[in-house]
């Protein structure tokens, strides 16, 4: 029976039917209604919902109960995903699971809290300081919402790292109908294939080590300081380059990136966005084929790791890519990066969406 | 610390400890362990957390489930443990800056909470791992490498504020009065709710030296001499006490425990008689 439901909705949806059995939260417009949803449905399920007291809180509460093997979940918008850097980069350094929720609003700072805006796209690659991992999911429907949120679940366990859904104010509160899956795939972390005796949290022999669930017999120590395979602070260069180098190598980008590619075979020029700004584009697109224009479309799914390689070749049949996004120019910066085509920026931050209409002015034809 | 306690609990492997000739931390963890060891508790019940500072490499020593957090958060992941498997016990050791400054939300919140997590600072009046910065304990006055002219800031008393927040067992110790402290410890690691021990632990370091007491004897010398027991200030008057420092359990009460309440007011009230999920991770 299909759902009428909202991109919040969804999420949460998509994490109950994960497993997540822990939502540690702070409310923010608008990510709210995630929490409250949260609240409601996660004890009859037998899970946890905890209001913290802020969102560094709200995460580390996430972190300590990931580490007693259940899935947890925070979600929050700008001012409280800044707020949550901090134990992103905890989360990245010590590889504990967990999924974080990002409902984008207008920023910097208090910003426009009910207006939607696309402003922490790099924010969610390198908000927390030092190189680390990370995988971000941009959900464009309320399907997505909820299958992405599945995925994210399934990521964070398996690379032993935090995901992020970048999702925004349009999504939040948009709703459509969805059909719910009847099947999961889930794929838990990996519980440690030797005795506690042998065990190291952070063995080098795997890209991604099994993490033992607190209270099972396996004892070991988690930092945040750079640490050798037992866990262990170090500062031997040997060591710490070890460790810098399997952070930075295990996750796959090619089973990871995930890009929707659609009308490109015999593109001349594309417009290339992602979220629910792509929905925007995705319209133009479509327009702009009905007068047999030769304009395709190609949005990121997976927005880190980007998908550089994709976008180098898509790019070598056409003459120019429109990137269309809700802010000041970001990811404008990677197309360039990856394009071997002219790339051309159609942005705003006023935190009104950008209408096909808009888009199918600026773009030259 | 007794050779047994020591060999049964720490991680050999890790010695010795990085904290100065001295430093009264080395003291307190044995203090935990001693209390640890007379419950008999199994190792792999025990949850130790910090934040960042000369305290909270602590955990790394010991041969529990160890956690070092960041600076001032301890409390959040330990909420979070707790929260999520009630059956851990949740020992929480923080530095006073940890604790009350960068940190001084959370603690309030976990007390208010009443989760059943026990608190231990290690409250040396200063930042020691940073080298000597005032701290939210630091008495006015005394000198910080942040506080040259002396320190203007009123400090906290954390017995006070951790009853006005709502923990349900307060205690202060020393790390000179050692069976004082062990006892202290005892029983607000048994207690049930959020519980909070404020531990005078001297730093020769970064806080004696700059404050008139150059060597590691001066240090515990002014504990000695400054510090009341709370027995001993019975029928005493305020100007008899002057300005010692009380020490002795401040509270002890019972009130309904955080995750307890969950379950039974919560949990057990809405869930679904069906089983909603057949996904069984760990638990
Ligand atoms: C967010 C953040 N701010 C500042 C620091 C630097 N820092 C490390 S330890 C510390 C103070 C430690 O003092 P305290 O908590 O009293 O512990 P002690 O070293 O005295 O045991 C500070 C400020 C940090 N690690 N993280
Ligand atoms: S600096 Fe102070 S608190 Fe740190 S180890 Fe030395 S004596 Fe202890
Ligand atoms: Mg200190």
């Amino acid at each position: 029976m299909p759902l009428l439901l909202s991109g919040n909705e969804a999420i949460v949806e998509g994490a109950l039917a994960s497993g997540c059995r822990m939502f540690g939260g702070y409310p923010i417009t608008p990510s709210s209604d995630i929490a409250e949803k949260m609240s409601l449905r996660l004890p009859k399920m037998g899970g946890k919902f905890i209001q913290m007291e802020d969102e560094i809180a709200s995460l580390g509460a996430c972190l300590g109960s990931s580490l007693t093997g259940i899935r947890s979940m925070t979600a929050t918008s700008g001012p409280g995903f800044s707020l949550m850097q901090e134990h992103i980069g905890f989360a990245a350094m010590a590889e504990i699971p967990c999924v974080i929720v990002d409902v984008q609003r207008g920023g910097p700072s208090t910003g426009l809290p009910t207006y939607p805006s696309q402003g922490d796209v790099m924010q969610s690659r390198w908000g927390t300081h030092g190189d680390h991992p990370i995988i971000v999911l941009v959900p464009f429907s309320i399907l997505e919402c909820y299958t992405l949120t599945i995925k994210a679940f399934n990521y964070s366990d398996k690379f032993r790292t935090p995901v992020i859904i970048l999702s925004d104010e349009i999504l939040a509160h948009l709703r459509e109908k969805i059909e719910l899956l009847k099947e999961i795939d889930i794929k838990v972390r990996n519980f440690p294939e030797v005795p506690p005796e042998e065990y190291l949290p952070f063995d080098s022999r795997y890209l991604v080590p099994p993490l033992a669930p607190y209270g099972k017999g396996y004892r070991f120590h988690i930092t945040g300081l750079v640490h050798d395979e037992t866990g262990f602070p170090t500062a031997d260069p040997e060591k710490v380059r070890s460790l810098q180098e399997r952070l930075a190598s295990k996750i796959p980008e090619e089973e990871v990136r995930d890009i929707d590619v659609r009308y490109m075979d015999d593109a001349k020029i594309c417009l290339f966005s992602i979220g629910s700004i792509a929905r925007s584009a995705l319209r133009a697109v479509l327009q702009l084929r009905e007068k047999n224009k030769k304009v395709g479309f190609i949005r990121p799914i997976t927005v880190w790791p980007f998908p550089y390689d994709e976008i180098k070749r898509l790019s070598r049949d056409l003459d120019v890519i429109y990137v269309c996004e809700m802010n000041m120019g970001q990811i404008v910066g990677e197309v360039e990066r990856a394009a071997e085509c002219d790339v051309r920026f159609i942005g705003k931050a006023d935190g009104t969406i950008i209408s096909p209409g808009e888009i199918l002015h600026n773009v030259s034809i | 610390m007794k050779t047994e306690i020591a060999v049964k609990y720490l991680r050999q492997e890790k010695l010795p400890f990085i904290w100065c000739a001295g430093c009264g931390h080395g003291i307190i963890l044995a203090s935990i362990l001693r209390a640890i060891d007379g419950f008999g508790w199994s190792k792999d019940e025990i949850c130790i957390i910090s934040g960042i500072g000369c305290c909270g490499r602590t955990p790394g020593y010991l041969d529990f489930h160890t956690l070092h957090t960041t600076h001032g958060r301890a409390l959040t992941f330990a909420t979070g443990i707790k929260f999520a498997n009630p059956a851990l016990k949740v020992i929480v050791v923080m530095g006073d800056g940890d604790s009350v400054a960068i940190g001084g939300n959370h603690f309030i919140h976990a007390a208010r909470r009443n989760i059943d997590i026990t608190a231990i600072i290690f409250n040396n009046y200063i930042y020691g791992m940073t080298g000597g910065q005032a701290s939210p304990t630091t008495p006015v006055g005394k000198i910080a490498s942040t506080a040259p002219y002396g320190a203007i800031d009123p400090p906290f008393d954390i017995v006070e504020l951790a009853i006005g927040c709502g923990a349900t067992y307060v205690a202060r110790g020393t790390a000179y009065h050692v069976p004082a402290l062990d006892n202290l410890i005892k029983k607000a690691l048994i207690h049930k709710g959020f519980s909070v021990v404020d531990v005078l632990s001297p730093c020769p370091t970064a806080f004696g030296r700059r404050n008139t007491m150059k060597g590691v004897v001066e240090n515990f010398t002014w504990l000695k001499e400054n510090v009341i027991r709370k027995s001993a200030t019975k029928g005493k008057t305020s100007e008899e006490i002057g300005k010692r420092i009380i020490i002795g359990e401040f509270l002890n009460i019972e009130k309904p425990e955080y995750t307890e309440i969950y379950k039974r007011d919560i949990i057990d009230k809405v869930r679904s008689p069906i089983k909603s999920s057949s996904i069984n991770f760990f638990v």
